[in-house]
């Protein structure tokens, strides 16, 4: 595992500068500054209605920030559509799932590797020659991630069928099978019990030493923050209130007042 | 007992992904298809006439329809009007250019009905659902009343009708079309497109196209962060499901047929028929289509003639209000009981043969 020294001198994958988003009269985030590293896990956390979701969207294109801008692996980056960032390298999982539930552990990680496929119309029609080719070339690969994550048995199963545990390990898997620079997590382990947490904890760890894979998670299970975190920024109100290694974080005054309220 | 893939092991992924990966649903298919061919020259010519033309011809327009409601998840009510359009396709098409084959221009009159399907399939970028099936009514509406207010069309014919042709099989005098033509050869070439057409539509919905489809369906938002683009794929499952639809439209007047009158054959109810025929048989599958498509036609026929032949007496029209009665309760208790329909019992039925006599 990389120590803080490391990353604090590694490259900067994406920096968000200043980032202003508003619903109408709602101010979602406010001025927003924070950079993510090459290769670290970095927190994102805040109490509820802190703006963590919204953050997410707005770095993976599905809300337009009204101010401030994005740099991603060193280029600003112009007002994009969701599918721009997934072409970017940009992964993400969903604070509800949001699996393909009609189709197969199989094929929804199948679809993760769609912007990878481009065999054209011709020969999937045939499925013959390219068309097949491709089909195993790629189906190799997420039999990888099927191993990585021990979802065999359940290869075939229809995901709307299965346990919550699983649906939310098939999801990583899917974000996976798009080989991503930046893998943001909404909350991977909501709702789970312990021993799926610690699972959930070892396959992100795992992600990052095996696939090199840069992760920004959000979180509201403190210990798993704290443990599985290089770096944490805190948000409240839309606002940032704090930023750096989890022990710092841990005992600034203004994070514990947001969290547990301030005396009047 | 019968149905059993123990000791059938997969030791690549191409036999894994195959089309039929279990030995007994090979020597199945086969046997249909056995069946199938031999069908015209056992059957009685009223039973190919009124269940086995009709279904063949349908079922092709059915997979089109279950490609864009059951596998991208957009309703249609449309489906009909494109059915027209290929039909009006292959009428304009053969009798300007009557050198080039029948069979070719079946084939093109879909790329006239996909390009309609297209424009038509524009607005579901942005309205889903139920106002997604008002729009496609509109492209309903809208067709029907070119066919008949537009007399270039049907060539100045003073019925206002297609009038089917004789044409031939390539390099061969046998009559597929028009008065001559026997029922075996309509048959033969109906079922070999179908054939085809299904071979095709399975495959594109198995690889990477179908796939997009099904994740547009179930969760467009995480489909777009696959790298799925939302417009292309909508505006995909229009083309490929109005290709199909105008296929079956130009099958449907050229060999079934033999003539129509677009007002009266290709209405809303065939529309709705279509819809219905896919939730009957099954949203998102294949072989769902078949017995949608079988269903419907054969209902009908199977009160009017069938009933009578046990000894129950029922006249023509009451045996019509049955066939919607009994449909639209059909519709009802499958939407809400199993929107799998007819599919998913064959389904259960297999898994129950793979443990018989075991309960499981």
């Amino acid at each position: 595992m990389q120590s803080y020294a490391d990353i604090a001198k590694g490259d900067v994958l994406l920096s968000v500068k200043d980032v202003s988003l508003s619903f109408g009269g709602v101010k979602a985030i406010q001025g927003v500054s924070f950079d993510i590293r090459k290769g670290e896990v970095r927190a994102i956390i805040g109490p509820n209605g802190a703006g963590k979701t919204s953050m997410l969207n707005v770095i993976n294109g599905f809300y337009h920030p009204q101010a401030g801008e994005i740099m991603f692996k060193g280029i600003r980056r112009p007002k994009m559509k969701p599918y721009e960032a997934a072409s970017g390298g940009i992964a993400r999982t969903f604070q509800n799932v949001a699996l393909f539930k009609g189709m197969t552990t199989l094929d929804n990680i199948m679809a993760g590797r769609s912007l990878k496929m481009n065999v054209g119309l011709f020969w999937q029609m045939l499925r013959f020659g390219p068309a097949e080719r491709e089909e195993v070339i790629h189906r190799r690969r997420v039999e990888e991630i099927i191993d990585f994550l021990e979802i065999q048995a359940i290869r075939k199963t229809p995901v709307g069928k299965l346990p919550y545990g699983l649906q939310k390990r098939v999801e990583l898997g899917r974000a996976l099978a798009m080989e991503p620079e930046l893998l943001l997590l909404d909350e991977p382990m909501a709702g789970m019990n312990l021993e799926e947490k610690e699972d959930m904890c070892r396959f992100i760890l795992d992600v990052r030493e095996q696939f090199g894979t840069t992760i920004a998670l959000i979180e509201h299970d403190m210990g798993v923050v704290m443990d599985l975190s290089d770096r944490v920024v805190v948000l409240d109100y839309g606002r940032k209130i704090a930023d750096g290694v989890p022990d710092v974080v841990k005992a600034d005054k203004t994070v514990i007042d947001a969290y547990l309220g301030v005396a009047h | 007992m019968f149905y059993r893939e123990a000791g059938q092991f997969k030791t690549s992924y191409e036999t894994d992904h195959a089309t039929f990966p279990i030995r007994q649903d090979q020597i199945g298919i086969a046997l249909i298809l056995i069946a199938a061919v031999a069908l015209p020259f056992v059957s009685s010519s009223f039973a190919m006439q009124t269940v086995m033309l009709p279904s063949l011809a349908l079922v092709v327009a059915v997979i089109g329809l279950n490609i864009l409601t059951g596998y991208t998840g957009l309703i249609s009510l449309g489906s009909a009007g494109f059915m027209g359009v290929g039909a009006y396709a292959c009428y304009k098409l053969t009798t300007l250019f009557p050198e080039v084959n029948i069979l070719v221009w079946i084939l093109c009159s879909g790329f006239f009905s996909a390009a309609i399907g297209v424009f038509f399939g524009l607005p579901s970028l942005r309205i889903k659902g139920l106002y997604l099936a008002v729009a496609t009514l509109a492209a309903q509406f809208f067709l029907q009343w070119a066919f008949v207010r537009i007399p270039w069309l049907y060539n100045y014919n003073p019925s206002g009708a297609i009038e089917v042709p004789l044409r031939y099989l390539p390099f061969t005098e046998i009559a597929i079309t028009g008065p001559t033509a026997s029922l075996e050869v309509k048959y033969l070439v109906l079922l070999a497109f179908v054939v085809v057409l299904t071979w095709v539509g399975s495959n594109l919905m198995r690889g990477r196209i179908g796939r997009s489809f099904m994740a547009v369906r179930d969760m467009d938002i995480a489909a777009q962060l696959m790298g799925i683009r939302l417009l292309d794929a909508k505006l995909m499952a229009f083309a490929i499901s109005s290709f199909y639809c105008g296929v079956s439209g130009a099958l449907f007047v050229f060999i079934y047929l033999g003539g129509a009158e677009a007002g009266t054959e290709f209405s809303i109810r065939l529309s709705f028929l279509m819809l219905f025929a896919v939730i009957i048989g099954g949203l998102g599958s294949m072989i769902g289509s078949f017995l949608g498509a079988f269903f419907i036609v054969a209902l009908p026929t199977i009160l009017k003639f069938g009933a009578p032949a046990i000894g129950i007496a029922i006249t023509g029209a009451t045996a019509e209000k049955i066939v919607f009665m009994t449909i639209g309760a059909l519709t009802i208790y499958l939407l809400i009981v199993e929107p799998h329909g007819l599919a998913r019992l064959w389904q259960i039925a297999k898994q129950k043969l793979r443990a018989w006599p075991f309960p499981y």
